[in-house]
């Protein structure tokens, strides 16, 4: 067998997003000897590709915002379904995470006083996104990544982690593989913190790239890690929709930030048909309220085009089914009627640009067709809120691989900041645990040796189907069985399809060689997905209600007794089990919170 | 490995690298006609001095009052006015009798340098004439490469003091273009296709003078703080607006000023009369 | 409508390789990845090609399509006459890893030796002020998604390998250019920008700024800005004598030496 490459870290952050940056900072700077590994090239991340903004409570433009309105705003929109404590210090923390950005030289848009300035979101009362333009998510990753390169920090680019290794219940390190020439890797570190970021690339219409194959829930969960909340994935209501080649490419949330309403195909804007009981206090029931509100948000509700983003999507689904939808099967969000072309430009440029050159649509001529695309999974690993530490003693998980944050419904712009604060809360605490173990824990040269021959399996079998079948099947059923509207019986057949996949995985061989491989890596990808959508199926199927981004078909109200409650999942060696998890309660003083309003 | 082996064999790693690039054959796989503007450049360009040369070498036939030629104003020898086709033009006598051939040659230093330094034409005869690269993404056919790291590059540094004695000059082809509505008495009040085109000459100079990439930094561009200096900043978003059309004025402007010469030549030589407007 | 593109792609690494011919059906408004896409997922499954975004974000799908340095995802098939075969190979300037991938780690390492923003010192966070004109320059260079196509293109490595040592390259520039030009900023860089990372190779013949995705002004924004400003503090002896009267807006100290470098990983 030949020699593997070995690397001994106190901490390994996988994942090179917003989190896995962060974290790896944070661990830096706290003495850890830190290791950065991703499955791209550095500042390719996910991240990258967020446009709208960073929600932080600073007060720049709204003094009267502060964290104790955005943690409600958050809990809000997650449907009281997040850990309290997690949207607390989130809130908490957010504002310094973000002027810690600006020390390292990010150049945020500014207020006229010199300040961050802050634009307007769903289900943010005050605006609070500290953006640039809309291309928030460069701006901030290529930020993090110059601070991590000029601190030094080690970074193993294209570097697939395949296998967490443990030593009896605690993490010992990683397993993977290099991308460009297929040899293996072993991090030997008593510290793993997972940043790898989501699970899209289960669905067929998705914002997600083919990094969000959901590698770290499942490793979490081969490692006994339990994922929580797995049920709730967000469909974001607007992603383009025509020409096919760009279906799911998102459409920034800042559209309707900046005045951008939905219209159907009558040309009527239906959004002020679905204000649910829930928002009705705080959302205007007039246009020309809804109007006013942009320049004046004391006086005015919030136009109800801003109300979280499971209630839009689910509106536009209904509209396209009642048969007043677009000839492609979407609405039209339409911005060219209300904002000037200049403006247009200034504040959407990516936007501008993206429908000029890949659907030939001007938006400062023309409305956009827009559909729902998956875009974001609410659920992740289970951590503790303080440390963000799993179940598992030194793996600790953060950004959107981490679950509890966000409820069953994340707002826009709370995920670069979950990301931040989260990121760095994870490094510090990974460097504390690397840094408080008496010994450090020992690979199991059996494990490395299995997960070597796990990860050579595909090539050993010859006239087996191509993975990107498989993979093209999993993504039609999750889409059409497990998408926006579910029910019992379709997510039945699901786990049924996902069973015969399975078994189908294991016949899955590929041609070519180990060098920089696509094939092969994708043969490799597939397990994760399969475990992830089960973990989907499985736990939709349990939660037997509607609430945020999972709506049932079968049981559409909002049951009280459910939002006591999370389910979780749990890998049993063989296939994935659910159970049901009360909710940490919350201390009176924030409960309080709620009751003013 | 034997072949009717069924079951594959496993690929071991990739062997690490030598960096070597993709052996992609040929200078470029570009299929356009990536060679048409390096060529339009060349032939432009090449006419232009050949024709400047020309009319600065003949020393004759560049005033006819009050039309006074760019190439040779401000005249700096006291020559002036007495070769043919020359008679009564203003001249600066710091050159004396002395000095034999043309005064065109003294002054045209200015304007020749400015136009060899400045960044515009840099990129249009790096590309064109120097093949360095011809066009993008097309090699280039030399072996070695510095740049303007070595003399004699390096002297493109001095751009901005062609800038300063470019814009001192412009105010004289402007004056020029002032008392170009004289008529022939001295009377103000005339203007002929002649004053027209010593207008545009001065309007369209002023225009590539402006849009200078130095003009832009010395007026604001090196500053960091906009907000304290209102009027630099004003200043420079109004440079950095003309500044993005210089490539297209400065062949405009090299163009018209041959073609302002070659009228006034004309005129004085009696090839053709002036037409008055008024 | 829907038709067969001949694709012409490179396939091989660093031993050898060439054009490969094949056909593709294409739909209605698909870009170049499209294509590669299909091909991958129904004829050769293992060919080696670079993206993430999908949307021209994210700068990973570099290549070069009919000899032009452009990002596949955001190239339209209908650029292109159908009849005619649309070839695509890798970046020129960079080692092929294989297929369409290099390796771009010449950039990487670049970016490790631009001495980094440094605020003042005592400025706490969230005392930040800086305002809306004075980041605006800065900010067109931060849209720069490192896809590498301007370093591609650039003829000062493109056709001379050697000079790679002591040039950084247009993306490197726009860098500098960024940190030079930041309101908050307090070091000078323009010693390792002249003598380090070769700003005096560049002949601003701007196929940098064509290629940009971006629509990044490199040459006339960064480049010659930064020119202008090496010759300020260099070679003008008008603006170096002023300047010793004047104190400068903001003082800027000289930017490090650098310490060895660090440590790559391995
Ligand atoms: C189009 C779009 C727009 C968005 N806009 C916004 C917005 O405006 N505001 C907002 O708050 N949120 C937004 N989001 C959501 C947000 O961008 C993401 O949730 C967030 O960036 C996730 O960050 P992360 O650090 O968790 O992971 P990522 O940034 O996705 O990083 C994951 C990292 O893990 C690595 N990785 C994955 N698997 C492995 C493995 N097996 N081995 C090694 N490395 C691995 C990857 O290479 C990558 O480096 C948007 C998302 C999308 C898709
Ligand atoms: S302008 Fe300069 S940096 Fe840009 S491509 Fe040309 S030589 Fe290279
Ligand atoms: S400057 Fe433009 S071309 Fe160069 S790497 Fe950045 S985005 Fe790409
Ligand atoms: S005159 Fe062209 S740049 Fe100065
Ligand atoms: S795939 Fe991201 S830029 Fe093309």
């Amino acid at each position: 067998m030949s020699e593997i490459e070995r690397h001994s870290y106190d901490v390994v952050v996988v994942g090179a997003g917003g989190a896995g940056l962060r974290a790896a900072i944070a661990a830096h700077d706290a003495g850890a000897r830190t290791a950065i590994v991703c499955k791209s090239l550095l500042g390719k991340a996910h991240t990258v590709m967020a446009e709208g903004g960073i929600a932080a409570a600073m007060g720049n433009v709204w003094p009267e915002d502060n964290w104790q309105v955005h943690f409600r705003d958050t809990m809000r929109g997650g449907k009281m379904l997040n850990n309290w404590r997690m949207a607390q210090l989130h809130a908490q923390e957010a504002p310094e995470r973000v002027w810690e950005l600006e020390s390292w030289g990010a150049l945020f848009d500014r207020t006229p006083d010199g300040k961050i300035s802050q634009r307007d979101f769903g289900g943010h009362r005050y605006a609070r996104l500290a953006h640039v333009g809309d291309r928030t998510g460069l701006e901030m990753i290529r930020t993090l990544q110059q601070r991590a390169v000029a601190l030094g920090i080690d970074v193993f680019m294209e570097c697939t982690i395949t296998r967490l290794l443990k030593d009896g219940d605690r993490i010992a390190g990683a397993f993977g593989y290099w991308r460009e020439s297929g040899r293996f890797i072993v991090f030997e570190a008593p510290s793993v913190v997972l940043a790898t970021g989501g699970i899209g690339k289960s669905f067929k219409v998705t914002s997600n790239s083919w990094e969000y194959t959901g590698d770290g829930h499942a490793m979490a969960m081969l490692a006994g890690a339990p994922l929580i909340n797995m049920e709730f994935v967000q469909f974001h209501p607007t992603g383009m929709l025509w020409p096919p080649s760009v279906r799911g490419i998102l459409v920034t949330e800042s559209v309707r930030g900046d005045g951008g309403v939905l219209r159907n195909a009558e040309g009527r804007r239906f959004m002020f048909d679905y204000i649910s009981d829930y928002f009705k206090a705080e959302t205007a029931d007039t246009e020309e309220e809804a109007d006013r509100w942009y320049d004046d948000h004391i006086n005015n509700r919030r136009p109800p085009e801003l109300l979280p983003r499971d209630e839009v999507a689910r509106a536009i689904n209904a509209e396209v089914k009642a048969g007043r939808g677009t000839p492609h099967g979407g609405v039209y969000l339409d911005i060219a009627s209300r904002r000037s072309p200049e403006f247009i430009k200034k504040r959407l440029p990516s936007m501008y640009h993206q429908f000029k050159e890949l659907a030939d649509v001007d938006i400062t001529k023309e409305p956009m067709e827009i559909a729902p695309t998956c875009h974001y999974v609410m659920g992740g690993v289970e951590v503790d809120a303080d440390s963000a530490m799993s179940k598992v003693p030194g793996l600790f998980a953060a950004g959107e691989v981490a679950g509890g944050m966000h409820g069953a419904n994340r707002l826009g712009g709370n995920s670069l900041s979950d990301l931040l604060v989260f990121g760095k809360r994870a490094g510090e605490y990974a460097a504390a645990h690397a840094a408080g173990l008496a010994v450090r824990p020992r690979i199991d040269e059996a494990d490395v040796a299995q997960a070597e021959a796990e990860a050579l399996a595909p090539f050993a079998r010859d006239g087996g189907e191509n993975p990107y079948s498989l993979h093209r099947d999993l993504q039609e059923t999750m889409h059409n069985l497990v998408g926006i509207i579910r029910v019992a019986e379709e997510m039945e057949r699901a786990l049924e399809r996902i069973a015969e996949y399975r078994e189908r995985l294991e016949k899955v061989s590929v041609e070519g060689n180990r060098q920089y491989n696509p094939g092969w890596h994708l043969a490799l990808d597939l397990r994760n997905m399969l475990i992830v959508s089960e973990s989907i199926a499985r736990a939709a199927l349990e939660r037997k209600e509607s609430r945020g981004g999972h709506t049932r078909d079968d049981y559409p109200s909002t049951d009280p007794e459910w939002g006591k409650r999370n389910v979780c999942c749990r890998w049993d060696g063989d296939h994935v089990t659910v159970y049901q998890q009360p909710l940490p309660e919350m201390p009176d003083e924030l409960k309080k919170l709620f009751e003013e309003h | 490995m034997t072949t009717q082996s069924r079951v594959p064999s496993i690929p071991a790693p990739a062997a690490p690298r030598t960096g070597r690039r993709a052996p992609v054959r040929g200078r470029t796989l570009r299929t356009d006609r990536w060679w048409a503007q390096p060529a339009v450049t060349v032939a432009v360009l090449t006419s232009f001095v050949v024709y400047s040369t020309w009319a600065a070498f003949v020393d004759r036939d560049y005033f006819w009052e009050p039309y006074l030629s760019p190439f040779y104003s401000p005249c700096l020898a006291t020559r002036c006015g007495l070769v043919p086709g020359s008679q009564g033009a203003p001249h600066v006598g710091i050159f004396g009798s002395w000095w034999i051939i043309s005064p065109a040659i003294i002054i045209l230093i200015v304007p020749l340098g400015f136009r060899l330094t400045c960044y515009y034409y840099r990129k249009a005869y790096y590309r064109s004439f120097w093949l360095s690269p011809p066009a993008c993404a097309v090699a280039e056919p030399h072996r070695r490469y510095t740049g303007e790291t070595r003399f004699p590059l390096i002297l493109q540094n001095v751009h901005r003091y062609f800038f300063y004695l470019g814009f001192l000059l412009n105010i004289v082809l402007s004056y020029d273009a002032v008392i170009a509505f004289r008529d022939h008495q001295g009377r103000w009040g005339h203007a002929g296709l002649g004053t027209l085109v010593l207008v545009l000459n001065a309007l369209l100079l002023w225009a590539y003078t402006l849009s200078c990439h130095s003009c832009r930094g010395i007026v604001g561009g090196r500053l960091n703080h906009f907000s304290r200096h209102p009027v630099r900043y004003r200043l420079w978003t109004w440079v950095s607006r003309w500044n993005r059309y210089h490539g297209q004025i400065a062949w405009v402007s090299l163009v018209w000023v041959a073609l302002a010469d070659l009228y006034v030549r004309l005129v004085a030589a009696g090839w053709i009369t002036d037409v008055r407007f008024f | 409508m829907g038709y067969d593109l001949k694709l012409r792609v490179w396939r091989g690494d660093e031993n050898g390789g060439g054009l490969v011919d094949f056909t593709v059906p294409v739909e209605e408004g698909e870009v170049v990845l499209d294509a590669i896409h299909r091909l991958q997922a129904t004829q050769a499954h293992d060919l080696a090609v670079r993206w993430n975004c999908k949307a021209g974000k994210c700068g990973s799908c570099s290549a070069e399509i009919n000899g032009r340095p452009r990002l596949m995802c955001m190239t339209r098939l209908s650029l292109f006459d159908p009849a005619e075969p649309v070839t695509v190979t890798p970046l020129r300037t960079f080692p092929v890893i294989r297929d369409l991938v290099t390796d771009v780690s010449f950039n990487y390492e670049k970016a490790k030796t631009v001495p980094p923003f440094t605020p003042p010192e005592g400025l706490a966070l969230g005392e930040y002020r800086m305002a809306q004109v004075d980041v605006e320059r800065s900010q067109e260079f931060r849209k720069c998604i490192e896809c590498f196509l301007c370093q591609n293109v650039c003829h000062v490595i493109r056709d001379h390998e050697e000079n790679k040592q002591h040039f950084a390259g247009p993306r490197f520039f726009i860098r500098y250019a960024e940190l030079d030009m930041h309101p908050l900023d307090t070091l000078d860089r323009k010693r390792q920008l002249r003598d380090e990372h070769g700003l005096g190779l560049c002949n601003i013949t701007k196929c940098c700024t064509e290629v940009c995705p971006e629509g990044i002004k490199i040459t006339d924004n960064a480049i010659i800005p930064m020119k202008e400003r090496v010759v300020d503090t260099r070679y003008d002896p008008l603006t170096r004598f002023i300047r010793r009267f004047r104190s400068p807006e903001q003082p800027r100290r000289p930017a490090p030496e650098r310490q060895g470098q660090t440590a790559a990983d391995s």
